[in-house]
């Protein structure tokens, strides 16, 4: 063993650094009980909304419920025309709002960086993507409900697409803003044309992204409500037909759940509960997805 | 390893730094790419001034100085990269198979097809290796299978990369380390034919192994391709060179066959940069 010789710090005074050591860990321990507490109260509700929609959910929950059609209170009925409503307006809302969403996510990210139209355009879809939902149906309505004399389906199919669109936008323009210049750089260099560079890499390198982004906006227009009261209404029979009106979960819920029947009640918690799986499959689904490209 | 033994040659080539150049051998007379007089500005700032330098066919040139001296500037001038980039212009003359690359009539796809480049760090795409490869080549010819399959192959073997990826080339180039991607990318350059490759400190991000055989490579690769490279290691520059440019300030401040440059400099700041006294 060696000889070592501690050097000595330099002077402080004690009773100063007690103080100051006190203070500063009272003021810890209240920031930390500020952060407990607002996170205990937030779980709380959560659990609260969650464990009552599950009991209530479940208690309404049978396999009618994906067999029959909504029915007059009293009679036997369940929500399959609601559940293919509900399917067939948000696919085809995704299915249109997606491509345009992507393409304008592209203009954004590939071509108008910088420039005043491009500025002008993100601000615009991003006071879209906040707008109130209700808005999108009124606009829906003016735009194709009362020129054409009804509720349809793909009035409702447009609202939603109208709200996939910003959505999309903007998970696109945030993908591709990740993808390095230096991966575009060497596209360019071998001689590739612009739009062979962005469909060929830049899509295929923000793909998992851009996915994600896709069925997050599939879980949001899902629960969409206040965009299908004004288009595609709801309809209590079985329905495909497009240009009729058409049922919807989250219509038939906002409708069951203020009616004063118990049996309509009932179905409206099961509605209610199928959505909150769905979307949360939807989420786990968006979020592995997105772990897995990193 | 011809290129180890060559460099350990004791040869009475000990430049100022300690630094020893390949011997010599004279510099081929044939010109594959001539600058002339070439300006360039990233808005009003003047990056690059006046430059003049030839690349000579099928040999090595080297750029050297200290960061932001205009080196990499030059290369991005050469496959007109910076013409991505608003704002950014050159003025001058790069002339090439008789025409001047930076003229505005200039087709870059076509000119990116004959002048490939390599970058700082790996640049794989996102697809298997095989398609990273045929990306390239399928942007400027028409080849059947049979002859892309050759194609991939001959250009996996020349970037020294064939045999281990031969087994695996419909698995993701992702998967590849860091060296390896580095080949990959050289690979699918040479895969397009190109004339000139330009290499933009292609081993900075790489560990020494992999640096080495990179460096083997490119001394592989001049028999078929005129190279220029940035580096800003200079025992790079005097392994892999024939002949080096020194650039300070947007100047070439010197250009010579690697030997001289690095044992008898013409010019006082080259001495001091390869000594260390600036840079």
């Amino acid at each position: 063993m060696s000889a070592t010789t501690i050097a000595p710090g330099p002077v402080k005074d004690a009773a100063v650094a007690l103080a100051l050591g006190r203070r500063r860990r009272r003021a810890d321990r209240i920031v930390r009980a500020l952060c407990l507490g607002a996170t205990l109260l937030g779980l709380a509700f959560l659990a609260s909304i969650l464990l009552t929609l599950t009991w209530r959910g479940f208690e309404a929950m049978s396999l009618r419920v994906f067999t029959m059609v909504t029915a007059p209170p009293g009679s036997e009925g369940g929500l399959l025309n609601a559940i293919v409503g509900s399917l067939i307006q948000a696919l085809m809302g995704t299915a249109i709002g997606t491509p345009i969403g992507m393409l304008v996510g592209t203009y954004l990210a590939e071509y108008a960086r910088g420039s005043k139209l491009g500025n002008a355009v993100r601000f615009v879809s991003d006071i879209l993507l906040s707008a109130p939902s209700i808005l999108i149906g009124l606009f829906v309505y003016q735009l194709m409900v009362l020129p054409f004399g009804g509720f349809s389906g793909w009035a409702g199919v447009a609202a939603l697409a109208i709200i996939v669109i910003p959505i999309v936008v903007r998970t696109t323009e945030d993908m591709l803003q990740l993808i390095p210049n230096t991966l575009r750089e060497a596209v360019i260099g071998l001689g590739a044309p612009k739009w062979r560079m962005i469909v060929l890499v830049c899509w295929r390198a923000a793909m998992s992204g851009i996915i994600t982004g896709v069925l997050l906006a599939v879980a949001r227009v899902a629960g969409e409500t206040a965009p299908l009261l004004f288009t595609s209404l709801g309809n209590n029979a079985w329905s495909t037909d497009l240009s009729k009106p058409m049922s919807s979960l989250p219509v038939t819920i906002y409708s069951f759940a203020g009616s004063p029947f118990e049996d309509w009640i009932a179905l409206a918690w099961a509605g209610a509960l199928l959505i909150t799986l769905g979307v949360l499959g939807l989420n786990i689904l968006a979020r592995s997805l997105l772990r897995s490209r990193i | 390893m011809s290129q180890t033994s060559e460099v350990t040659k004791p040869a009475g080539t000990t430049g100022f730094g300690g630094l020893q150049a390949r011997s010599g051998a004279a510099l081929n007379t044939v010109v594959r790419v001539a600058i002339r007089n070439l300006d360039f500005f990233y808005a009003d700032n003047r990056a690059l001034k006046a430059i003049n330098l030839d690349l000579p066919d099928r040999q090595v040139t080297g750029m050297i100085g200290p960061s932001g001296c205009g080196k990499s500037t030059l290369l991005r001038v050469l496959n007109r990269m910076y013409s991505l980039y608003p704002g950014q212009r050159a003025e001058g003359e790069v002339m090439m198979d008789g025409r001047n690359v930076i003229a505005p009539d200039m087709d870059l796809n076509e000119l990116r097809a004959k002048v490939g480049m390599v970058f700082q760090k790996p640049t794989p795409f996102p697809m298997t290796i095989r398609e990273n490869i045929a990306f390239g080549v399928r942007l400027h010819e028409r080849l059947p299978k049979n002859r892309m399959d050759e194609r991939i192959e001959w250009a996996l073997t020349r970037a020294a990369i064939w045999g281990e990826v031969k087994d695996r080339l419909d698995t993701s180039a992702m998967g590849l380390s860091g060296g390896q991607q580095q080949r990959l990318c050289i690979a699918r350059t040479i895969a397009v034919r190109p004339e000139v490759i330009l290499f933009d400190e292609p081993t900075s991000a790489l560990d020494p192994i992999s640096t080495l055989k990179i460096e083997e490579l490119i001394d592989e690769l001049k028999r078929d391709f005129t190279i220029a490279i940035v580096t800003h290691n200079m025992q790079q520059a005097a392994r892999c060179a024939d002949q080096v440019g020194f650039f300070y300030l947007g100047e070439l401040v010197e250009v010579a066959p690697a030997a001289q440059l690095f044992t008898a400099p013409r010019e006082k700041r080259t001495q001091e940069y390869i000594t260390g006294r600036f840079g």
